[in-house]
């Protein structure tokens, strides 16, 4: 800034040499700036100008230029606090849903833990009721394996004497039936 | 050397002519009421910053378009100027010292319009201009602080025997502030504009044309920085010498 008012100086000081020579060849009065004549002229249009522009920004233009950046600032203050809130609701809603979902997973766990202890019961009860069926399936296959066995130690005895009462025939020796029976007998329990 | 290129290619300088003060209507002569060439460029300053701070914000838009934007800008700049520079009770004058900037920096852009005429290179205007500051400053320091004002120009943190010789620097440095005030803005004005003109008329000369219109476009460039710049010096240093009135005792 000092540089250029310094050059500024230096070209009055040109302009200055340029009025001194020019002043000789066109016969002009000097410099106007110092027609004093011509001063009440331009210091009352100079008030009256003055006047007027200050009358204007200070009625009209400052006040308004200063309501714009009020209501700015205003605007900017309730967009920071709305979006502060609105940051607030949004935190809000978040734990809310974490809590939702906490409460979700304990709900989903506890109706699992449920479901599994009830079909443990019944599971305990079908195999107890299947475990009873083979139980009594069981014993009934013993007796009848039982009867089956007795029912075939008695046919052996019976085929056992036709058997031996047959042989002692085909060997032209005719016998007793009753001492074919003492044979056979005393031979299966020896 | 005017002389010379005059007489060699029938080149006349006038590089001062633009300054003149002449009536808008007839050659009569010019009374203090006539409306003259400075009314013409006084009322189309004061008309093209209404334009740009009035027009400009009629919407009031809470985002705001080009003109509004300016207008925003050139007042946020002013605004801070005086709160950095003159503090917040600096700010009761902010209105003032708008008006002073808008004025000076519109008066000197309008003056750099080809035809113009720049109030702000007359030594009568700037005179007044300054002179309004160096009073209502004087008055205000007066008013705000009684007597103590003067404590302004006793330099108490000097030696004693230095300070009646600093004190008159003192005095003479206050009542200079507007008599630099006012001439810089006008010798700068007046020295660019006629430098512009110089440069202008030698482009008369076939030989030197290019030369010319390379000085006048560079010129004019400067000009466009100085316009600002002088506006905005104008305006800190009203600024600096209302907070002297506000708080005399640094």
């Amino acid at each position: 800034m000092a540089e250029t008012t310094h050059a500024a100086a230096g070209t009055a000081h040109s302009a200055a040499d340029a009025v001194a020579h020019g002043s000789a060849a066109t016969q002009s009065a000097g410099m106007p700036q110092l027609e004093f004549a011509h001063f009440p002229n331009q210091i009352f249009w100079l008030v009256i100008a003055l006047g007027a522009l200050y009358y204007i920004l200070s009625r009209v233009a400052l006040p308004r230029i200063a309501s714009i950046l009020a209501d700015r600032q205003g605007r900017i203050m309730d967009d920071i606090a709305a979006a502060e809130q609105l940051k607030l609701k949004a935190e809000e809603a978040e734990t809310a849903y974490q809590k939702a979902l906490a409460d979700a997973r304990a709900e989903s766990n506890r109706i699992i833990a449920e479901a599994r202890a009830e079909v443990q019961v019944e599971l305990d009860a079908a195999i107890a009721k299947a475990d009873a069926e083979i139980a009594a399936k069981a014993a009934e296959s013993e007796r009848s394996i039982n009867e089956i066995r007795a029912g075939a130690i008695d046919s052996i005895e019976a085929v056992a004497k036709d058997t031996a009462g047959a042989i002692v025939a085909a060997f032209g020796t005719g016998a007793d039936d009753a001492v074919v029976a003492d044979a056979v007998n005393a031979r299966l329990k020896g | 050397m005017a002389t010379e290129q005059a007489s060699e290619g029938g080149l006349v300088f006038h590089p001062m002519d633009q300054f003149i003060v002449s009536p808008l209507f007839g050659d009569g002569a010019v009374h203090w009421y006539t409306p003259t060439n400075v009314t013409l460029w006084l009322a189309l300053t004061v008309a093209a910053i209404a334009a740009l701070l009035v027009l400009g914000t009629k919407q009031g838009r809470v985002v705001p378009g080009k003109t509004q934007s300016i207008a925003e800008l050139a007042y946020g700049f002013v605004y801070k100027m005086v709160e950095d520079v003159s503090g917040r009770d600096g700010l009761k004058y902010f209105p003032y010292i708008m008006t002073l900037f808008m004025f000076i920096l519109f008066a000197n852009f309008l003056g750099l319009l080809p035809m113009a005429f720049t109030t702000t290179s007359h030594i009568a205007v700037t005179a007044i201009l300054a002179m309004a500051v160096f009073l209502a400053v004087t008055i205000l320091g007066f008013v705000l602080n009684g007597a103590s004002f003067l404590g302004m120009f006793w330099v108490k943190s000097a030696p004693l025997a230095l300070r009646p010789v600093l004190a008159l620097i003192e005095v003479i440095s206050y009542f200079v502030r507007p008599v630099s005030h006012s001439i810089r803005l006008a010798g700068n004005m007046t020295a660019g504009h006629a430098v512009i003109k110089v440069f202008a008329a030698f482009a008369g000369l076939a030989a030197l044309s290019p030369l010319a219109i390379l000085g006048v476009v560079a010129m004019y460039g400067l000009e466009i920085l100085v316009c600002f710049i002088q506006a905005y010096v104008f305006t800190i240093l009203t600024c600096v010498y209302l907070k002297d009135a506000l708080h005399p005792h640094h």
